[in-house]
């Protein structure tokens, strides 16, 4: 194998002013050319993970290496052009048009003075198609649906055309058919060459899709993994804290015998299942 | 952003043409009639001294003060509610103006005053820095970043302070200070000389020059920090940097003009509901359009009501509430 986009010697990492570490002793690689999940609970250390990999926090303890240099180290405008970046949840007070939204993406290519030029308007609108979002690029970004807001920031991801992807829980929000295609198109981005990082709660898709997983509890790295081999019923079940079952999809067709994550509900009312 | 490209310089250009017509609007009319051949002739130094004197000596400074008052405040109104992603932000959301109005109010009730034309202006920059830096003190605990929020309570609550203290003073105060105070709040251009327009005009031509090469950072901090970072700006130090240019901008102005309100709200988000909020394209239209407001408001003031003035803040509110409300309605926000 090449050598990791990411290398992780995490000993502690805990935010100012915090009472505990909110990532603890995670020792990992991110090889090239994967889609790695991260996946755990609820305030398991996922989403601070991700952004100790771009480098928006550094480690209290250890260090985070991006392409061999410390992932804080790198100038803030560098590390724009080469991984692009879903923040979860972001609000902006102001009129803006999905399409400038989109545009926001080359800005670390662009600089603070030079204008849009044409194959940044061709980036841009590629980014667009990928998403399927072309036919409401010109409508205001804050008339948008939550999905539809989704998929703009995607782009605008996608639009820095960096060689690797963050994405922190970009399905949230998204119906059925929007999540799956967009594990579709981070699949589809890793097939190309890329190397892509999604943090969801999405069991069933990162059991699909995902080359690799990385299982976070309480901060700590619980397992690392191809899915297959570790999102067991135990271990999920232990990490999650309720009782999961992993069944095989019946088929007919491609889909025929991979793992589906299914959480036992028992009796509605009660608490028997646990 | 594409629509930038073709639409950016006629808009300008349109601003500009609007804002140089006010000029000479403003300076056309008064108590005494001159007509327009003879004010453009007295600007540049021809004409004789009556007119020169009217012109060149009173018209003159009183509009291109407002023009740079309107400019700093629409400005300053527009960084804030972009680092603060708070479209109700405006030039005196830390406590400027209540800083200001604290310091000058306590010169004027010293009788600080009698001692020069300077000390007002300059209690009240002191006072607006003080409050500035209280602000940023109680909202930045060590080794935590600037948060907005944050940020927000602490302006509100060192201005209630700042307010508590200029009742204080006002309580000790004989009639005389009492109504030379009331008027500094109420705003005013009618002090206006070369020198503050100079002292104006230098800052806000540096400040608006380094805001127009932070305007790509603003269009992303205005969407999220975590955006902003990740899109490769250097977010702690373009906060720092553009709260301190905003909070100068506002400080100054106040100073050698008083508290003049809905400038700094208005103006920025006219220019944003009509075009758009690209800082790039936003930066000049807001100063363009904020100085094109306050001259003209500035002429309604001094001519409504002639031969008295009125306050400069009743016209800003009055113009600005309705051009609100309209602009709020014709636009889905």
């Amino acid at each position: 194998m090449s050598e990791p986009v990411w290398e992780a010697r995490v000993a502690a990492y805990r935010y100012p002013g915090g009472t505990q570490d909110a990532v603890v002793d995670v020792d990992c690689t991110i090889a090239p050319g994967q889609l790695t999940a991260l996946l755990g609970p609820n305030g398991a250390g996922k989403s601070t993970f991700a952004r100790l990999l771009l480098g928006l926090v550094h480690p209290t303890r250890g260090d985070v290496l991006y392409g061999g240099r410390s992932a804080g180290a790198w100038p803030r405008e560098a590390m724009a052009r080469r991984v692009g970046f879903v923040p979860q949840g972001e609000e902006t007070a102001f009129p803006l048009r999905a399409r400038d939204v989109v545009a926001m993406g080359r800005y670390p290519h662009l600089g603070p003075w030079r204008a849009e030029g044409p194959d940044d308007a061709r980036i841009i609108a590629a980014a667009l198609a990928d998403v399927e979002a072309t036919e409401f690029a010109g409508r205001r970004f804050d008339s948008l649906s939550g999905g539809e807001r989704q998929r703009i920031r995607i782009a605008r991801a996608l639009a820095q055309q960096g060689e690797a992807l963050v994405l922190d829980e970009p399905s949230a929000g998204l119906d059925v058919r929007h999540e799956v295609e967009l594990f579709v198109l981070c699949h589809r981005l890793v097939r190309a060459g890329r190397t892509v990082v999604i943090v969801t709660h999405n069991l069933t898709l990162a059991a699909r899709l995902a080359d690799r997983v990385l299982l976070f509890d309480r901060g700590r790295l619980a397992v690392a993994g191809a899915p297959r081999d570790v999102l067991t019923e135990a271990t999920l079940s232990r990490v999650y804290s309720w009782p999961v079952e992993v069944v095989r999809h019946p088929g007919p067709g491609p889909d025929a015998g991979s793992p589906l994550v299914v959480p036992r509900i028992g009796q509605i009312g009660g608490t028997d299942a646990i | 952003m594409t629509a930038r490209e073709p639409a950016a310089l006629p808009r300008i250009a349109f601003l500009t043409l609007l804002l140089v017509a006010a000029v000479l609007v403003a300076v056309r009319i008064g108590a005494v009639g001159i007509g327009t051949g003879d004010i453009v002739r007295a600007l540049f130094g021809d004409g004789d001294e009556r007119t020169l004197a009217i012109v060149r000596g009173l018209r003159a400074p009183r509009v291109v003060l407002a023009a740079l008052c309107g400019g700093a405040l629409a400005l300053s109104g527009m960084t804030f509610q972009a680092l603060l992603r708070n479209p109700l932000a405006d030039p005196f959301i830390l406590g400027v103006s209540s800083g200001a109005a604290t310091g000058s109010v306590a010169a004027v009730v010293l009788h600080l005053d009698q001692v020069g034309p300077w000390v007002i202006p300059t209690a009240a920059f002191l006072g607006a820095v003080c409050a500035v830096l209280l602000v940023f003190r109680v909202a930045t605990a060590p080794g935590r970043v600037l948060n907005p929020q944050t940020l927000l309570l602490a302006g509100v609550i060192v201005g209630a302070f700042g307010n508590a203290a200029i009742l204080l003073f006002l309580t000790f105060a004989d009639v005389e200070s009492f109504r030379s105070a009331v008027f500094w709040m109420m705003g005013s251009l009618a002090g206006a000389t070369w020198q503050y327009a100079a002292l104006l005009g230098i800052p806000l031509a540096i400040a608006a020059t380094l805001l127009f090469g932070f305007a790509r950072s603003l269009n992303l901090l205005a969407v999220g920090e975590a955006t902003a970072a990740a899109l490769g700006v250097q977010v702690e130090r373009v906060k720092y940097l553009c709260f301190a240019l905003a909070a100068l901008l506002a400080g100054i102005a106040v100073a050698v003009s008083g508290v003049i309100g809905f400038v700094g709200l208005v103006v920025p988000h006219a220019v944003r509901l009509l075009w758009g909020s690209d800082h790039r394209l936003l930066i000049p239209c807001t100063a363009l359009l904020g100085a094109t407001f306050l001259v003209l408001a500035d002429a309604t003031a001094r001519t409504a009501a002639a031969p008295g003035e009125l306050p400069i803040g009743v016209i800003t509110a009055f113009v600005g509430v309705p051009f609100f409300i309209v602009l709020l309605r014709r636009r889905d926000v």
